[in-house]
């Protein structure tokens, strides 16, 4: 399918779909103020009839995080790379429950919006996106904690705070990607609903959030350790955050951006083609 | 063809029939699938053994700012055509051209969140429906008042009546402006005044110069809006014609020459349950069941169905139109006050409601019966304009020593006087 705007009309050529584009840039731009209002309507629904609101957001990992804390940090004595362990934990938290929660919305976004697509066109991938893209809004809500708490624990950015960006957009790159493949497979397999919470919750235990990645020194086990790619993007975050680089770390950023891209170009072509029997499967 | 806003140009849309398509599908599913059937894949060559056609080698074109319409019974393929033509689903082979932006109303209130109030779904219908914010800012007094819900429309509409909701939704979606628009069957919505108004509506975008492509089983809908028809049959098109001619054709073929139409479960919609027709009959004063009576003669409906559960408040109605879609009248069993208290709960069972149009009121001409089992402001629970169609000869009737064709669908005998006045 392709459309070109000519001076005022638009013109649509219908036929079934062959080849291999990935994605519709140019579409996508065209819809963006749908991808807004989508964007909007989760905020705006997410907390409605809830007492405490937009508080979940802070909530959620606060609790976590004293949990973890009271649980890992004190009875185990986990080790944590030398960072009180509050601090610790609650920096790896926020990055994880903004891809977790990414994950859990986009994932089943396509099913829970089976209306939309059994009647209206517009680009199916709009619907995963604007999940994701509500996710963001609940990472800054908390991460005014995290700020206060390294206050508290008296610790200060350095320079390679710059590249805290980089990590949250590492983050939502690999969110969306792995969405992709699971809100697509969702169509078909409504398994999907019951698997992701089960995945993400064995994915939190495999990516170093309530211990540091200093505990697995095996070389091999750390080579398929750092396959997983929020490992290098969950210390990535917390490292940057935290001053805990001194140096650029090169290695690990291209290693978990070449991972991230793999997901999610592998998840735009595995969406892509499924897309088209969506309205028919779903 | 610079004139045409629709070209479509043999289209064709296939289905998987069996396992797969409308039902989920589960991991184990699949599994046990590939195992026991290792040949049969999910995503396996479609043959005409699991498969059908829903639509085959469509080709017509559309004028900029004619109206079309697309009739046919159900399932075959109107809905599937529209929603090719607004690219929900693709088209298995063929292709399309369309000039500007499609509209499609194949269902109103699409997105409409219950949390969010009035105004909020307002624009975040417009958006899913694809009119640009300022678009919708512009026309927001214009759709709060079309949808007569100003007192309401800042509060969610979860706590809206299904009236309320119903007319928020189509007034978002009546003023859109594409330069094309699709309508599948939304006049069945909201009472008789709101239609009213939804059809004029729909008679100004057609005046507008905007292409309209609608399917409907409302034939004096179709024949009011449209100057030209196509008709569906089994996925293929069988004509495409100036309105009425259409419509006469397709009133006229595909039913029952005996007077008699049954229904098999695969005509009933799921949303009929409890109630089941059986079969409607016309039948001649010797109980014969006929397809042509004379107008001096009365015809006798016979409706048979079954409840499959009570119904309370029931009424089991005929329509009788003519072939252009005009209604003469609707009746129903229960008119009688008497009689509906009597019946006010109907208990499961097979039933047959009989009625008679007596003698010397039809035209001669041919006449359309439909069917009407519902719940007065419940529930609609079955309903078909169509179900049978028979004819009536004049011979005999009053004035036919003329042979002049009569204006007018009835043709009743009145008594007459005639006074000298002094």
């Amino acid at each position: 399918m392709e459309t070109k705007n000519a001076e005022d009309t638009v013109q649509t050529f219908i036929q079934p779909s062959k080849g291999w584009k990935i994605v519709d840039l140019k579409e996508l731009v065209r819809y963006r103020e749908l991808i807004f209002f989508l964007t909007w309507r989760d905020l705006k629904v997410r907390y409605k009839q809830t007492i405490l609101g937009v508080g979940w957001a802070v909530i959620q990992p606060v609790l976590t995080m004293l949990v973890f804390s009271i649980f890992f940090g004190e009875f185990a004595g986990v080790p944590s790379d030398g960072i009180p362990y509050p601090l610790f934990s609650l920096a790896g938290l926020l990055p994880w429950q903004l891809f977790e929660n990414s994950l859990r919305t986009a994932s089943r976004s396509l099913v829970t919006n089976r209306n939309m697509i059994t009647k209206i066109y517009f680009p199916r991938v709009v619907l995963p996106l604007s999940s994701v893209l509500a996710s963001i809004v609940d990472f800054f809500v908390a991460l005014p904690i995290l700020i206060l708490m390294m206050v508290y624990y008296k610790y200060s950015p350095n320079i390679y705070a710059l590249l805290i960006p980089y990590y949250l957009l590492l983050t939502v790159v690999t969110a969306f990607g792995v969405s992709l493949w699971f809100s697509a497979m969702d169509v078909l397999y409504r398994d999907i609903g019951y698997i992701v919470p089960f995945i993400s919750q064995l994915w939190m235990y495999l990516t170093p959030i309530a211990y540091g990645a200093g505990m697995i020194t095996d070389p091999r086990l750390q080579f398929i350790y750092s396959l997983n790619p929020m490992v290098g993007v969950v210390n990535g975050f917390r490292s940057s955050l935290l001053g805990v680089y001194n140096g650029l770390p090169v290695q690990s950023m291209l290693f978990s951006a070449l991972i991230s891209v793999l997901i999610l170009v592998s998840g735009l072509i595995y969406f892509r083609r499924m897309e088209k029997q969506f309205a028919d499967l779903i | 063809m610079p004139n045409n806003s629709v070209v479509v140009n043999q289209i064709g849309k296939r289905y998987r029939i069996g396992a797969a398509p409308a039902q989920y599908r589960t991991f184990r599913e699949t599994l046990i699938d590939t195992i026991t059937n290792p040949k049969k894949r999910l995503h396996g060559k479609m043959t005409d053994s699991n498969s059908f056609w829903a639509l085959d080698n469509i080709s017509f074109n559309v004028a900029q700012g004619q109206a079309l319409g697309i009739i046919g019974k159900n399932g075959a393929g109107k809905s599937t055509l529209l929603k090719i033509l607004s690219r929900v689903t693709e088209p298995t082979t063929g292709s399309a051209r369309i000039n500007g932006r499609v509209g499609s109303l194949l269902e109103v209130g699409t997105g409409f969140h219950p949390e969010l109030t009035g105004r909020e779904n307002i624009f975040l219908n417009g958006a899913i429906l694809g009119m640009k914010q300022h678009e919708i800012a512009r026309k927001l007094d214009e759709i709060i008042a079309f949808s007569e819900v100003e007192t309401f429309i800042d509060t969610p509409v979860k706590r809206y009546s299904s009236g309320m909701y119903l007319r928020l939704a189509f007034a978002v979606a009546a003023h859109l402006e594409p330069e094309i628009l699709v309508i599948d069957e939304v006049l069945a919505v909201g009472d008789a005044e709101f239609q009213r108004k939804c059809l004029g509506k729909m008679s100004d975008v057609a005046s507008q110069g905007r292409t309209v492509l609608f399917v409907s089983h409302n034939m004096s809908a179709i024949v009011r809006l449209t100057q030209e028809t196509i008709v569906l049959e089994k996925g293929k098109m069988v004509m495409q014609a100036p309105t009425a001619e259409a419509v006469d054709y397709y009133l006229s073929h595909g039913f029952s020459q005996e007077g008699l139409r049954t229904w098999t479960a695969a005509d009933i919609p799921a949303d009929a349950e409890p109630f089941v027709p059986a079969e409607i009959r016309v039948l001649n004063p010797q109980g014969v069941i006929s397809d042509t009576f004379r107008s001096t003669e009365p015809v006798t409906v016979e409706f048979e169905y079954r409840l499959a559960a009570p119904i309370t408040g029931l009424r089991v109605g005929i329509y009788l139109l003519s072939t252009r879609g005009e209604f003469i009248f609707t009746s129903f069993d229960v008119d009688d006050t008497e009689t509906f208290e009597r019946l006010r709960v109907r208990e499961a069972g097979t039933y047959i409601s009989r009625c008679t149009i007596p003698a010397d009121i039809l035209n001669e001409g041919r006449f359309v019966l439909g069917v009407n089992a519902s719940v007065f402001k419940i529930k609609r629970y079955f309903h078909d304009e169509q179900s049978l169609v028979f004819n009536v000869d004049g011979t005999g009737a009053p004035g036919t020593q003329w042979p002049e064709p009569r204006a007018g669908l009835i043709r009743p005998k009145l008594s007459w006087t005639i006074e000298v006045k002094e």
